[in-house]
């Protein structure tokens, strides 16, 4: 039996201890908004946070989160969040959109270590989440803008 | 599109591991994965020529795609056989561990792990409690096992390692160790750990010698 928390609230998880913590989230508690897109951590779009860092839940064992804190886009929140999603909107960041919900939690990670990064920075965190779209232009700059909005 | 190239690229390095499976007589491939015991090289008489010879065979293990893959010449570790740069593209970062957002432990657990409900083309993501890469200054890609050979003896550039503190770290690392235990999928380096830590004691023991090239 696996406890963990899962945005905020206590669960638990008795099935295969290998099973990726991504089926456990989409499948089993029913919160869809994590994407499955290669499964074998290449390309980003099952970003969660596990204990605040960002992971690729495709490729997390549910054993190996035992005791941890899971938060996916749908239980994201604080100031880089509220920054992220307004800067998101005034850029109409999207385009398919399907890749977004791992940049998301990506780029609110990396605000969360570095409140103020460069574009070389915002390169190297944003590195594995790919964008068949290639939106990388817009969520440069929308990083940027959330950078801009938490100044003040 | 990106995709479909990186899954592209994953099949075509496994095809090409395959193929060369397939073209190796089974002798040699065993032979290529064992290692000679240190006791062995005692019929050569001269102690420096033994010396060398015992660094060569410890070569197996150094020249190996699996250790030369995390100690890169340049800021991208490598990955698989092919020793290709390593995809998602990842940097070395403080202290070997990634960049901000992006580092080791984003895909890299501390231990091997499976890879579930997949094509059979990638088996596990290799993990390891200490997973990083070596030092810049440590770095084995593109050179000759002399010139790692003359490295691995220079303080400014083995972690100001003694010669007795080099034997420690490649028989009982742990990291070092999981090269031979590097999950499923992946191919191991030569030997045993025990047998190599041996080799490199016994190296240590016969002054160390290096190879010319």
């Amino acid at each position: 039996m696996v406890t963990f928390t899962l945005n905020g609230e206590q669960r638990t998880f008795d099935g295969d201890p290998d099973t990726p913590l991504l089926w456990v989230i989409r499948d089993f508690e029913k919160l869809t908004g994590t994407k499955y897109g290669c499964g074998v951590a290449q390309c980003g779009a099952c970003t969660v946070h596990l204990d605040g860092m960002p992971r690729r839940s495709c490729i997390t064992p549910i054993a190996m989160i035992d005791g941890s804190d899971v938060v996916t886009i749908e239980g994201i929140s604080g100031k880089e969040a509220e920054a992220v999603q307004a800067a998101w909107k005034g850029l109409d960041v999207p385009q398919c959109g399907y890749c977004q919900s791992g940049q998301i939690m990506s780029a609110v990670a990396l605000l969360q270590i570095l409140p103020k990064p460069t574009d070389d920075e915002i390169d190297g965190a944003m590195a594995g989440n790919l964008c068949r779209c290639a939106t990388y232009h817009r969520i440069r700059a929308a990083i940027h803008n959330a950078a801009k909005s938490m100044e003040g | 599109m990106k995709i479909k190239l990186l899954f592209s690229g994953i099949a075509a390095n496994c095809l090409v591991v395959a193929a060369g499976a397939m073209l190796t007589p089974a002798s040699e491939a065993q032979t290529s994965n064992s290692l000679r015991s240190a006791e062995s090289f005692q019929s050569i008489s001269d102690e420096r020529a033994r010396s060398v010879a015992l660094f060569e065979e410890a070569g197996k293990v150094i020249q190996h795609p699996r250790c030369v893959n995390c100690h890169p010449a340049t800021e991208r570790p490598l990955q698989g056989m092919a020793m290709h740069l390593h995809q998602p593209p990842v940097f070395r970062g403080e202290g070997g561990m990634g960049l901000v957002g992006m580092q080791c432990n984003t895909c890299h657990s501390e231990q091997n792990t499976p890879v579930i409900g997949q094509a059979d083309t990638l088996k596990s993501i290799p993990g390891n409690p200490a997973w990083h890469l070596a030092p810049i200054e440590m770095a084995w890609e593109g050179k000759t096992l002399g010139q790692i050979c003359v490295q691995l003896k220079d303080p400014k550039r083995n972690g100001d390692k003694t010669m007795e503190e080099i034997v420690e770290h490649m028989a009982h690392d742990d990291l070092v160790g999981w090269g031979w235990q590097p999950g499923d999928g992946r191919e191991p380096v030569p030997g045993t750990q025990e047998e190599f830590g041996k080799l490199i004691q016994a190296w240590v023991n016969t002054g160390a010698a290096c190879p010319s090239s």
